[in-house]
């Protein structure tokens, strides 16, 4: 087996980038992304991976980047963060309708105000509905494999969709730790260069990409979207299957954790899962049924394998590190309500907002959410704000 | 597991002294973290950084809030800082001043045990410039003997190279023969 080696989570995005053998990247530094992008200009000023590094003067810019670059065929990445992903909003959905499979690491951070640059999953849940294939990853090894197979996933000519990568900021993105990775002929055989596209912009062959959209021809359109993202789930599995022999990690649409004779489980996505998985093992000691489910896939979100690995259970209680004000609870809790809503038979679903703006969710604390859950403690409305003064 | 909280000011290199156990550690095939207090960081103020030890994968992702050791690398930040917070009732803190053991104990009134070290001194004396970070690195190894003083030389070469890497080599060496372990 490889040697595990240290690296800040950060830098193994970056090496999965320099691994990837990119193109082209464009960025703009964002706290607490900057130090993805910081690895890869010097990768590039060194000469250690031959590509260009586009300086930009905005995110906005960056992604628009992107599009040009992908549209003819290059290999793209960018990363970015809370603020610089709002400003990225626009392009963002050009980037998938356009069929462009750009990868993006996102490190995930609370958007203002107030000015924070601490993490919580505000800013890709502002961006959901962009049409990018959407992933969470806990810890370096895993942010690390993930960025490899986004590149893999978007360029497959059965999806052509971009794919963000998301990490909480600051919470795993500035931790260093340990991971195994691949030696670049393991790569280069898992990931070969990007093949040409049936459309690709190019002098000779002039086309033109995302003119006006009649009314007659944009439904067909966005349900193109809609099939081609669906469709990817396939696609995504097949890469993980692949991707787990070459290196021994398989990987799932979630990951169940003590799950089979549960009670009660936690359901979230991101780094904090690793402080519920203690919480779920102390929970056990004291000889109560809790369980977790690590979420990983986002879009397209998986709707029946969920239910299908969950409805023996009494409760799910789903924490979201963000929410939709004035709307029902956070949006990992409503895909799920909506996964069970043809049930006869389903387990209770109760919603916790936490992790916001950078607050430490703690052990104690999943403790006291699955316990209350557990108990069938009455919650007004289903979801409640964990961890609010009022 | 053995989990170390660092103070320091922004600038002294608690992050830095962090993250080369971190480094030190995974190379002796053992599992860590090292991780900032994710404050925004200016010289001078009170600044926080994490590590975790243990010889199997470390899940948690979480501040320290009872750590086993502590490590303060400025002497002023015992006055405005609750640095022994949560330190476990058979935990020890690391403290750099220019008292005696004893004396510092008695001074602060810890009941905690303790080790110190002049790490000013020896920054000063060794390395020219008044970063401590390095010289309590010698001293937390002294005071913990959970990692090698070998890994840890070799994650310091890692990260300052030449020159600056002898200079805070010996800084590591110097303080860990002169850091004084008491009860």
């Amino acid at each position: 087996m490889a040697k595990r080696i240290a690296l800040e989570c950060s830098h193994a995005i970056s090496l999965a980038v320099k691994l990837a053998n990119v193109d082209v990247i464009a960025a703009y530094p964002i706290t607490p992304q900057t130090h993805i992008v910081e690895r890869l200009s010097e990768y590039v000023a060194d000469g250690e991976l031959d590509a260009e590094y586009i300086n930009v003067e905005s995110e906005h810019s960056a992604m628009s980047a992107c599009i040009g670059a992908s549209a003819v065929g290059a290999r793209c990445f960018t990363a970015t963060a809370g603020q610089g992903l709002a400003l990225m909003h626009e392009m963002l959905f050009i980037a998938a309708g356009n069929r462009l499979p750009i990868v993006m690491a996102v490190a995930n951070r609370c958007l203002s105000p107030n000015l924070s640059i601490w993490g919580d999953q505000s800013d890709m849940m502002a961006s959901k509905d962009c049409g990018w294939i959407q992933m969470y990853g806990e810890n370096a090894q895993e942010v690390f494999d993930l960025t490899l197979q986004a590149f893999r996933i978007a360029e497959d000519e059965r999806v052509l969709l971009p794919v963000a990568v998301n990490f909480d900021g600051f919470y795993v993105t500035h931790v260093i730790e340990s991971l195994t990775v691949l030696e670049q002929e393991e790569v280069n055989r898992f990931l070969p260069p990007r093949r040409k596209a049936k459309y690709t912009l190019h002098p000779d062959n002039p086309t033109t990409w995302g003119p006006i959209g009649l009314p007659d021809i944009q439904t067909e359109l966005k349900y193109q979207l809609e099939k081609a993202i669906q469709n990817s789930k396939k696609v995504i599995k097949e890469v993980w299957r692949e991707y787990g022999e070459i290196s021994g990690r398989y990987y799932d649409v979630f990951e169940p954790y003590r799950l089979e004779d549960a009670e009660v489980a936690i359901l979230m996505m991101g780094g904090h899962c690793g402080t519920a998985r203690i919480a779920v093992d102390r929970l056990r000691e004291k000889g109560l049924k809790v369980g977790l489910i690590k979420l990983r896939l986002f879009r397209p979100f998986p709707f029946e394998e969920l239910v299908e690995a969950t409805k023996h259970l009494k409760a799910l209680a789903v924490v979201d590190k963000a929410f939709s004000p004035g709307g029902f609870g956070g949006p990992i809790f409503s895909e799920v309500r909506s996964a069970f809503y043809d049930l006869d038979v389903k387990p209770r679903i109760v919603g916790f907002i936490a992790g916001l703006g950078g607050r430490d969710i703690r052990v104690d604390e999943f403790m006291g959410l699955a316990e209350k859950v557990l108990r069938g403690e009455k919650i007004e409305k289903n979801y409640v704000f964990l961890q609010v003064r009022e | 597991m053995i989990e170390v909280r660092w103070h320091g000011r922004g600038g002294q290199g608690a992050v830095t002294a962090a993250e080369i156990l971190a480094h030190a550690a995974i190379n002796e095939g053992k599992y860590a973290q090292a991780f900032p207090s994710f404050g925004p960081e200016r010289r001078g103020a009170p600044v926080v950084a994490f590590n975790r030890f243990d010889d199997k994968p470390i899940w948690i992702r979480s501040d320290v809030y009872e750590p086993d050791v502590v490590v303060v690398l400025d002497p002023t930040l015992l006055k405005n800082v609750n640095v022994t917070e949560g330190l476990k009732s058979d935990g020890i803190i690391i403290l750099n001043t220019s008292k005696k053991p004893f004396e510092a104990k008695e001074r602060y009134g810890f009941k905690f045990k303790m080790a110190t070290v002049n790490a000013m001194r020896i920054a000063l004396d060794v390395i020219g410039i008044p970063v401590v970070n390095t010289a309590m690195l010698g001293a937390f190894l002294k005071a913990t003997g959970i990692l090698k003083l070998d890994s840890v030389l070799e994650a310091v070469k890692e990260r300052f190279k030449g020159k600056a890497g002898e200079k805070n080599v010996e800084a590591v060496t110097h303080a860990y023969k002169e850091t004084v372990l008491v009860g």
